[in-house]
């Protein structure tokens, strides 16, 4: 259920001065093949395509039209793996599959991003042409995601995804006496006062997150070692903080054991829950929260965001170039229009809401001051999502990252409700993930 | 099983043969194939490890010794059995007791038809819609725990998935809840089968209407009975989908709530065709032995 | 178990024993409608509703939820048509198919027919689940990927409906029957269709009932066997919706296509369960 997206609100005075994207040339691609293949698992990246690539035209739900070349969307929902296994059957038959059934490009997310990085499956960037200098402005984290163990640049992605804490304005109020992001960030600069504030917020009958899945992606993210080191899997000394940190907040009252999504889970975005805060990126605030809703928080502008203990990101998507493309001038000019071409990048700010995988432009929006989330009782988070960008380290990621993270959560969990010993639970953990790659040891 | 047919039935023999081939050619095309390829399998360590193919290399028995090993799967075994039992027991002693009253002319029930038709209506909803159903319904915060805390029998609100007993119970009610209408209307068709004259007759000897079901519509629904008990059986040694989607496929808490097949696609994410394969020849053999008691208890009754 | 049930039962005046299955049946009624109370409740509440819970009161976003599922890019009707297509047919075959395989073990004598009966009864035993993956391999093969072939020949060979027919016919399918029309000269093909087949009724309505709902309802290998979005069923597209991205997610949508994909299957289900009913008579003409 997880849902990506970046999406910021902006205000009218922000529209102005946009001007239409310019045109890129088709006929470079006239001598190559005829059918691009791509492979993704919702319709996102279609209509992106579809609303901000000069030329695209839209034939029916699956096809489409560049020039003379026509576009096959390949969808296959993200349950159950299927996505994934749809794609790698694909792309193991890639070297002996006809042009016109190759995969040209397709989609992947950050937690198995590195799968198809490190193989000779994905191109690199390069070899479409898109030079260093023209990535630059790119989030390094985002970069740091599709870079190969060589260190080559593997795909790009449009958006960034960078997230913040946020809190009650009425509660941070009724406990600490102010709801400035200022100061509530001194109550939760580090993991020990988040730990010490979430005692005082108990003591006032509240709880700190709603769930010890909302701060585990903070840990995550920041961790010192990869999940498997020379095949051996490892538990990072911050994922062991967290699991520390979250027991004695379960055992205390002070958070929950519930999944993300759940009812349960998202049921403190409503007035009538004592939950104080949750963390997510701006995607999360403007669409999740159920602001629409009577009776939420988020409709009367109630929540407050604060960079929060460390810095993290949740969510995106990049786009990968598959190695025998016979559309490979195509592929790498989709993708250098898509996310380093600013006015288009600024059309997909204006037109969709998305926070940009650009690093200057996001900057100048971040010091408007017109600009003020209504969620957030008008406050301008930008900037917050800025700096946290700018410090997410993503250089400790392995292929292994989507299954630990789950298989790490659903065991723990046991632990978090008294089921089993850290132990046992941790035993559990390593016989799931054995399970799901059976090259790995512990 | 075979009846004795009468010596003129000689000359059209071949047509058993003609009426094979359908089932015959499909079966050899869509499921032996990929059945010997799966036994074939279980003799080697095949797997994906990301996009790369490792194996298939031949290890003999490597696989079986590794799946028993660690003892796990006898406790999935027995998780697969509890709450198979916990399910079929209430199922079949529910769907006897409607056959019964349904078929009993004595008692004259009205709407029977209503009745018929609704019980089988939970069958006709998606598994993973119900069970997104159970979940609001069963969150801490959901209707159930309000209830149960409005009228004082909890405290605070009881985390229904979180607890060994109440998830196995759980996923035993949605199964009841799902299948009893198909076995109860599985025997109300073998019971509408049997002879109205039968029933006529032992009225007119002044029979009671226990001694009727008992003495006539037991007995002669037994080939359906069998049935039900040997597919109701395979059907929960291959329970998946409930309990898969009401855990997230955890088979949380401390995988309590795992069956065997919920444990074989944990190995199917990795495409292990080695591990799988091994796990599906048990499965077999022990559903095979299952069933085989089955049939010789039902055969010594018979005998009776 | 049952024994004691049934003693207790005898001491019951009739009157008493109607009182209590009325309470009963009423009860397991009201168990099982719920669910599609709920459901309906679900598709008429908006996505931000949904998220605070479960209420007892309807909404009033059901047409809205429709409006905004069709105004989205899932080709709803389409896969309606698909379900009905791929579902009717299976039906249809699975029950002509294994009424017949079972006539073929049940009414004639020839070498190797307890080896079938066992054969396809140890077939019986043997999870789906391991096989998909062969099964997915072997479409690969052949080309068949991307098509309905796969999601409906297959039934033909069903041993579950087959070994319901067998059972079926021990108690129900006098030879005597048989015997009487080869001599009035009618060919072996000729009697199967025109007096076996008809004779099974209540049987085959059960089983066009499950094989339908069960194909109508079947996610797994559809999900892994159709890639474009004409050809995809129902619950595929649920899937698709469910996983659909930010912008876009609605459960309001979802519940509303749940309750839409469940609409057609109650309907064979009202149609057929009649012949079941009506089976009664079919069951007294052969006394």
């Amino acid at each position: 259920m997880k849902r990506k997206m970046m999406v910021i609100t902006l205000t009218a005075a922000m529209l102005a001065g946009i001007t239409a994207a310019p045109v890129w040339a088709d006929d470079a691609a006239a001598d190559e093949g005829k059918v691009l293949n791509i492979y993704c698992w919702n319709e996102e990246f279609k209509s992106r395509l579809t609303e901000h690539y000069p030329g695209y035209e839209e034939v029916d739900g699956t096809h489409g039209k560049i020039g003379d070349v026509d576009v096959v969307w390949n969808i296959t929902p993200s349950d159950d793996n299927a996505y994934q296994n749809n794609l790698d059957e694909a792309l193991l038959k890639q070297a002996d599959a006809s042009d016109d059934d190759k995969i040209d490009l397709f989609l992947v997310e950050a937690d198995y991003a590195l799968k198809y990085v490190n193989t000779d499956y994905t191109m690199s960037v390069a070899d479409l042409g898109i030079t260093e200098d023209e990535v630059a402005d790119q989030y390094q984290y985002t970069k740091d995601v599709m870079t190969d163990s060589d260190g080559n640049l593997k795909g790009l992605s449009w958006q960034g995804c960078p997230g913040t804490m946020i809190y009650r304005r009425d509660i941070a109020k009724e406990v600490f006496g102010t709801d400035d992001p200022a100061e509530v960030q001194k109550k939760v600069a580090d993991w020990d006062t988040f730990k010490a504030t979430a005692a005082e917020l108990k003591d006032k009958g509240y709880q700190m997150t709603s769930t010890v899945n909302d701060s585990y992606r903070v840990f995550s993210n920041n961790v010192s070692t990869p999940w498997v080191v020379d095949g051996k899997i490892t538990v990072d000394d911050n994922i062991k903080n967290w699991v520390d940190m979250s027991k004695e907040m379960v055992d205390a009252g002070e958070t929950a054991t519930y999944e993300l999504w759940s009812d349960d889970w998202s049921k403190g975005f409503f007035k009538d829950s004592n939950v104080f805060a949750y963390f997510g990126p701006a995607w999360f605030i403007d669409f999740s929260m159920s602001a629409d809703q009577d009776g939420s928080v988020g409709k009367d502008g109630g929540w407050a965001a604060t960079e929060g203990p460390q810095g993290f990101y949740w969510g995106g998507t990049w786009i990968a170039a598959a190695t025998g493309t016979d559309n490979p001038t195509l592929v790498g000019d989709i993708m250098r229009t898509m996310t380093t071409d600013v006015d288009t990048m600024k059309e997909i700010v204006t037109q969709d809401n998305d926070f940009v995988n650009n690093k200057p432009a996001m900057e100048e929006m971040a010091a408007d001051e017109s600009y003020g989330d209504a969620v957030l009782g008008g406050q301008n988070p930008l900037a917050m999502f800025c700096a946290g960008a700018d410090k997410i380290d993503l250089s400790n990621m392995s292929i292994y990252d989507q299954g630990c993270t789950e298989e790490f959560q659903n065991a723990m969990k046991n632990y978090f409700e008294g089921n089993a010993s850290y132990d046992e639970a941790l035993d559990l953990f390593y016989k799931a993930v054995v399970e799901k790659y059976p090259e790995l040891t512990y | 099983m075979a009846k004795n047919n009468n010596h003129k039935a000689v000359s059209y023999n071949k047509w058993g043969y003609i009426f094979l081939i359908p089932f015959v050619v499909v079966y050899l095309i869509f499921q032996l194939v990929p059945l010997i390829s799966t036994i074939y399998n279980s003799f080697f360590e095949n797997y994906r490890s990301g996009l790369t193919q490792i194996g298939p290399n031949f290890v003999g028995f490597a696989n079986y010794a590794k799946l028993f090993q660690s003892g796990e799967i006898w406790i999935y075994f027995k998780n697969t059995m509890i709450m198979w039992v916990m399910g079929f027991v209430p199922q079949i002693l529910v769907s006897l007791l409607l056959g019964a009253w349904f078929s009993n002319p004595s008692l004259r029930l009205k709407g029977q038809r209503f009745f018929k038709t609704v019980i089988y209506l939970p069958n006709l909803i998606m598994a993973s819609a119900f069970a997104m159903l159970f979940f609001t319904l069963f969150a801490d915060g959901g209707p159930i725990n309000a209830m149960l805390v409005h009228f004082g029998i909890l405290k605070e609100a009881y985390s229904f998935f979180s607890h060994k007993w109440s998830a196995r119970t759980l996923v035993a009610i949605l199964n009841f809840l799902m299948w009893f209408g198909n076995t109860t209307i599985l025997l109300m068709a073998g019971m509408m089968g049997i002879d109205p004259s039968l029933y006529e007759a032992a009225e007119v000897d002044g029979a009671t209407s226990s001694q009727i079901f008992r003495k006539i519509t037991l007995p002669l629904l037994r080939p359906i009975l069998i049935y039900v008990m040997i597919t109701s059986l395979i059907g929960g040694m291959q329970m998946f989908d409930v309990p898969q989607i009401l855990t997230n496929g955890t088979g949380d808490p401390m995988r309590s709530t795992m069956t065997l097949i919920m444990y074989l696609n944990k190995h199917l994410f990795s495409k292990n065709y080695g591990m799988g394969g091994a796990l599906s020849v048990f499965l077999f053999l022990i559903t095979g032995l299952l069933s085989l008691i089955v049939f010789q208890f039902n055969k010594v009754k018979d005998r009776r | 178990m049952n024994e004691k049930d049934q003693n207790t039962k005898k001491g019951m005046s009739m009157k008493s024993q109607r009182i209590l299955a009325y309470v009963v049946l009423v009860i397991l009624s009201f168990f099982c409608l719920f669910w599609f109370y709920v459901l309906f409740i679900n598709a008429t509440r908006s996505n931000g509703a949904l998220k605070k819970g479960f209420t007892a009161i309807p909404g009033g976003h059901l047409i809205e939820n429709w409006k905004n599922l069709l105004a989205g890019t899932l080709p709803v009707w389409n896969g309606m048509f698909n379900s009905i297509f791929i579902a009717t047919c299976s039906a249809v075959l699975c029950t002509y198919f294994s009424t017949m395989t079972a006539y073929a073990i049940h009414a004639y004598n020839f070498k190797g027919k307890k080896f079938m009966f066992t054969f396809i009864l140890a077939v019986m035993m043997i999870p789906t689940q391991v096989t998909a993956l062969g099964f997915l391999q072997l479409l690969g093969k052949i080309h068949l990927d991307d098509s309905f072939i796969p999601l409906i020949v297959p039934s033909i060979a069903a041993p579950v409906t087959f070994f319901y027919m067998k059972q079926y016919m021990e108690s129900n399918l006098p030879l005597e029957l048989v015997e009487a029309a080869r001599i009035d000269g009618s060919g072996e093909f000729r009697t199967f269709n025109t007096i076996v087949f008809p004779l099974m009724k209540p049987a085959i309505a059960v089983q066009a009932i499950f094989t339908f709902v069960q194909s109508w309802n079947n996610y797994f290998i559809p999900a892994l066997v159709l890639h474009s979005d004409k050809k995809k069923t129902l619950p595929v597209l649920i899937a698709q919706l469910r996983s659909a991205d930010f912008l876009k997610f609605d459960m309001g949508q979802v519940y509303v296509m749940i309750a839409f994909s469940i609409f057609p299957v109650i309907i064979v289900y009202i149609l057929l369960s009649r012949f079941i009913v009506e089976g009664v008579s079919a069951g007294a003409v052969k006394g």
